[in-house]
C-alpha cells in the first residue's frame, strides 16, 4: 500500500510540504505496511494539496484540499478502508473533467516518483531511446516526428521534424541540442510541470533528438525562479548517468551523449533561440538577425537545435506508441495535445492537457468548470504578452494553431488566462506592454520606444487623460513596432493592443470620450457617490474615509466631496447597506 | 564600476574592499576560465554576498579578464541580479497575468502602505525588501508571494498585512532570545 503526495511547486506552496511531514510522523509511529512517496504536479491545481492512496491490488483512490489534520483519517482508509468524510475524495464532476483530457506529454507527471529513476524505469522508461538506437538511423527517427506531425509547443508551432532534419544535414562538429525551459511567459508554468512532475521524459526526448541531429551534447537552459525544476533535473541527470543511460557508447550503441544544465537569470527575451544562445555563452541576452540560423551557426558557432520542453516530453510517447498514433489526435494541421495552464477567474484552475481540436468553450466550461462566481465571461487570454485576447462571440474557435492566430492571438506556449466581466480591457493591454517595455532587449529602437510609448499613451487612457487620435496613434505605432523589431518579442509585443482594440474597441472610446471605464476598473475614472435612499445615516463610510471626505451625521444623509475623494473605495465596502454607488 | 578595463591607478589584484573576496576563490577556480560562465559566476557571488556589490564586479572582472563594462552590462540586464542588498525578509510578489488578474495590484497596496516602501526598497530597520517580480509560475493560487523561499497563496490585502506583522514580530521574538 503507498501513500502519495503530490509535490509539484504549486502542491508545495498550497502546504503539501507540511502535509508530506505530518504523514512521515503518523507513519513512522505504526508499523503499517505503508510507504510514503512523492509525485509531480497533477494538474487539479484547484484541489491541491493532492494525496493519492494505491490500495494492494494498485487500485487509487484521491483526496484533495489535503491537511494535516486529515492525515490520520487517510491512513485510517489506507489500512481499514474506513470511508472518509464527504467532501475530501475527489468528486465525480472532477473525475469526470480529468477523463476529458488527452495526457501525453503529461502521462507521467503525478503518477511517478519524479526522483527516482526506477519508476520511470518501471513504466518502460528509457525504452524509445533504446528503439531508437538499436532499430533507427537518425533519418528513419527524423522520418518518424515527421509522420506524428510535430509542432514546437513554445510558440511558434514550427515542425519539429525539420529543425532536426536542418541540424542533422550540418556537416560541422560538434553538435548542440539544447532545451528551452526559460518559460517566461508570466501566466504559464506547463513546462515546470512537466519538469519537476517527470524529468527522465524530457531527459529522454532530448537524446533521441540528439541521436537524430548527430549531437553528443545536451544543455537546459532553465529559469532560476524554478529552483524545484532545477533539483529534479540534476538529481535526474545524476541518475542516468549511475544508470549508464547517458555518458559514453550508450546502451552498447556507439552513441555519446552527456547532458548539463545552465540556470537562466531572468529575462523574458531569452525564450528566443538567438537571445538564448547569447546567453548561453555568458552574454547580455540579446537577439541576432537570422540568417545564419542556430541549426547552422548556434552555441559557440556551431549546430545547434533548440526545442521547448513540452515538444521533447512528446517525443518518447511518440517513439513508443508510433507517430502515426499521434497523427491520429488532433486537427489536420494541429496534430497531438497540447497542455494549458487555465488560470484567472476560473473555477478549476490547473494544469489541463487536450487533443488539439477541442473548442475553447469545451475548455474553458467542460474542463474549466466555467467562470468564478458565475460572472460573465468576458475573453481568454493566450500567449502571454505575445498573445492578445480572445471574445466571448469566438469561444467556439477550435484550439489548434491556425484557428487561434486567425483570432489575432497566438497559441503560444499554452498560457490561458480566463477573464470576467470585471476586467477592463485596456487596464489588460496596459498590464502587456508594461511587462513587454520591461523585458525589451533594447536593441531595436522601434521595440525600446516604441512599447514605451504605447505604455505612456495607454497608461494615460486608463488614468482618464486620454486625447482624441489616441487610438489611432497606437494603430499606427504597432504596425511600426512589428515592422521594426529583429526578434518575436517586438513583432508580438503589439498583439495585446490589437486585439483588445478590435474586439473591445467601445471600452478604449468609454475612457477616452466618455471617461469611464465600463469594467469599473481603472480607480481614476470612477466617482463614488452615496444613495440618499439607500443611506442609513449609520457614518461606518466617513469613519472609515482616509481622507475625510464623506460628511453627514444621524439626521442628514451622507455625501462624498469629490474634490477630496482618491477612489479608494473604502466606503463602498465597508457600507452595510449597499448604498454606495460606483460610476 | 572602472571604465578603463581594470587598467587604471589601481591595479585589480590590489582591489581592497569591505568584503570577503576570498570567498569567491572556490568560485572563480571553477569557472573562472570557462568560457560562457559569466551568468553561472554572477549567481554564484550573489548566493554568497546576497546582493552584487560594484566591488565584487570589479574582481569578477579582474579576476577572469572579461571587461568590466562586460560584467556591469550583464548584471544589469537580468532581473535575478541585485546591485543593492536586500532585506531580511525578500517579499517577492508575483505580478504575473493571472496574479494580475486576480488583484495583484490590491496586495501591493497593502504591502506598500504596511511598511511603507515601493517597489526595490528596503525598510529602514533592514528587515523587508519588496521586489515585484514577472511569475512564481502558481498561478492557481494567485495571488501569491514568495518570502525568503516560502510562497504565500491566496492572499488577501489583510491576510496580507497579517502575514506581514506576524514575520515582524516572530523577528523580534528572536531578537530578544538573543540578547537574553
Amino acid at each position: 500500500m503507498r501513500i502519495v503526495v503530490g509535490q509539484g511547486s504549486c502542491g508545495i506552496a498550497a502546504g503539501a510540504g507540511k502535509v508530506s511531514v505530518a504523514f512521515q510522523e503518523a507513519l513512522s509511529q505504526t508499523d503499517a505496511p505503508v510507504s510514503l512517496e512523492l509525485t509531480g504536479c497533477c494538474g487539479t491545481c484547484y484541489l491541491e494539496p493532492v494525496v493519492d492512496v494505491y490500495d494492494s491490488h494498485h487500485e487509487k483512490t484521491t483526496f484533495v484540499l489535503v491537511t494535516p489534520e486529515m492525515v490520520d483519517e487517510i491512513i485510517d482508509f489506507t489500512l481499514t478502508g474506513k470511508q472518509p468524510a464527504a467532501g475530501h475524495l475527489m468528486s465525480e464532476e472532477d473525475l469526470t473533467a480529468q477523463a476529458k483530457q488527452k495526457k501525453v506529454a503529461l502521462r507521467n507527471a503525478g503518477s511517478i516518483n519524479p526522483e527516482d529513476i526506477n519508476d520511470y524505469l518501471a513504466i518502460d522508461g528509457y525504452k524509445a531511446i533504446e528503439k531508437a538506437l538499436k532499430t533507427m538511423t537518425p533519418v528513419q527517427v527524423i522520418e518518424e516526428i515527421k509522420i506524428s506531425g510535430l509542432r514546437g509547443r513554445g510558440g511558434a508551432g514550427f515542425p519539429t521534424w525539420f529543425k532536426w532534419n536542418a541540424a542533422y544535414q550540418q556537416k560541422e562538429t560538434p553538435k548542440y541540442m539544447v532545451c528551452n525551459a526559460d518559460e517566461g511567459d508570466p501566466g504559464a508554468f506547463m513546462d515546470r510541470s512537466i519538469l519537476e512532475g517527470d524529468p527522465h521524459g524530457v531527459i529522454e526526448g532530448m537524446m533521441i533528438g540528439g541521436y537524430a541531429m548527430g549531437a553528443s551534447e545536451g544543455i537546459f537552459y532553465v529559469r532560476a525562479e524554478y529552483p524545484l525544476a532545477i533539483k529534479r533535473l540534476e538529481k535526474a541527470i545524476e541518475q542516468a548517468r549511475e544508470k549508464g543511460l547517458l555518458g559514453k557508447n550508450i546502451m552498447d550503441s556507439g552513441f555519446d551523449f552527456d547532458l548539463w544544465i545552465k540556470a537562466g537569470a531572468g529575462a523574458f527575451v531569452c525564450g528566443e533561440e538567438t537571445a538564448l544562445i547569447a546567453s548561453l555563452e555568458g552574454e547580455r541576452g540579446m537577439p541576432r538577425l537570422k540568417p545564419p540560423f542556430p541549426a547552422q551557426k548556434g552555441f559557440w558557432q556551431k549546430p545547434t537545435n533548440i526545442n521547448n520542453v513540452e515538444t521533447l516530453a512528446n517525443v518518447p510517447w511518440i517513439f513508443r506508441n508510433g507517430g502515426a498514433a499521434f497523427a491520429a489526435m488532433g486537427t489536420e494541421k494541429s496534430k497531438g495535445t497540447k497542455v494549458f495552464a487555465l488560470t484567472g477567474k476560473i473555477k478549476k484552475g490547473g494544469l489541463v492537457e487536450i487533443p488539439m481540436g477541442l473548442t475553447l468553450r469545451e475548455v474553458i466550461y467542460d474542463i474549466g468548470g466555467g467562470i468564478l462566481d458565475d460572472k460573465g465571461f468576458k475573453a481568454v487570454q493566450m500567449g502571454g504578452p505575445s498573445g492578445g485576447c480572445i471574445p466571448a462571440h469566438l469561444l467556439d474557435t477550435p484550439v489548434d494553431y491556425e484557428s487561434i492566430t486567425q483570432t489575432g492571438a497566438i497559441m503560444g506556449s499554452g498560457g490561458m488566462v480566463v477573464m470576467d466581466e470585471t476586467t477592463c480591457m485596456v487596464e489588460m493591454a496596459r498590464f502587456f506592454l508594461d511587462f513587454t517595455r520591461k523585458e525589451s532587449c533594447g536593441k531595436c529602437i522601434h521595440c525600446r520606444m516604441g512599447t514605451k510609448r504605447m505604455l505612456e499613451i495607454l497608461t494615460r487612457i486608463t488614468e482618464g487623460k486620454g486625447k482624441d487620435g489616441d487610438i489611432e496613434l497606437l494603430e499606427e505605432l504597432c504596425e511600426r513596432v512589428k515592422e521594426g523589431s529583429l526578434c518575436a518579442l517586438g513583432g508580438t509585443a503589439p498583439n495585446p493592443v490589437l486585439t483588445t482594440l478590435k474586439y473591445f474597441r467601445h471600452e478604449y472610446e468609454a475612457h477616452i470620450h466618455d471617461r469611464k471605464c465600463p469594467s469599473h476598473q481603472c480607480k481614476q475614472l470612477l466617482t463614488y457617490t452615496i444613495s440618499e435612499t439607500a443611506c442609513k445615516k449609520c457614518g461606518i463610510c466617513a469613519k472609515n474615509c482616509p481622507t475625510d471626505a464623506i460628511t453627514g451625521s444621524k439626521t442628514e444623509v451622507y455625501v462624498i466631496d469629490q474634490a477630496l475623494c482618491i477612489q479608494c473605495g473604502k466606503c463602498k465596502t465597508v457600507c452595510p447597506f449597499k448604498a454606495v454607488d460606483v460610476d | 564600476m572602472q571604465c578603463c578595463g581594470g587598467q587604471g591607478p589601481q591595479a585589480p589584484n590590489e582591489i581592497t574592499s569591505n568584503f570577503d573576496l576570498n570567498l569567491l576563490a572556490p568560485v572563480l577556480k571553477k569557472y573562472g576560465q570557462k568560457p560562457g560562465s559569466l551568468i553561472t559566476i554572477l549567481q554564484k557571488a550573489q548566493e554568497i554576498y546576497g546582493y552584487l556589490p560594484m566591488d565584487v564586479l570589479d574582481y569578477i572582472a579582474a579576476q577572469t579578464g572579461i571587461k568590466p563594462p562586460n560584467v556591469y552590462g550583464v548584471a544589469t540586464f537580468y532581473t535575478q541580479f541585485r546591485l543593492n542588498p536586500v532585506g531580511e525578509y525578500l517579499i517577492m510578489l508575483c505580478m504575473g497575468t493571472a496574479c494580475h488578474v486576480n488583484g495583484a495590484g490590491a496586495i501591493e497596496d497593502a504591502i506598500c502602505d504596511e511598511l511603507k516602501i515601493q517597489d526595490g526598497e528596503t525598510t529602514a530597520d533592514n528587515l523587508f525588501t519588496l521586489n515585484n517580480v514577472a511569475c512564481l509560475g502558481c498561478c492557481s493560487l494567485s495571488p501569491v508571494m514568495m518570502i525568503n523561499g516560502e510562497t504565500y497563496a491566496k492572499l488577501t490585502p489583510e491576510k496580507t498585512r497579517k502575514i506581514l506583522r506576524d514575520l515582524r514580530k516572530q523577528h523580534q521574538q528572536q531578537e530578544k532570545e538573543a540578547t537574553s
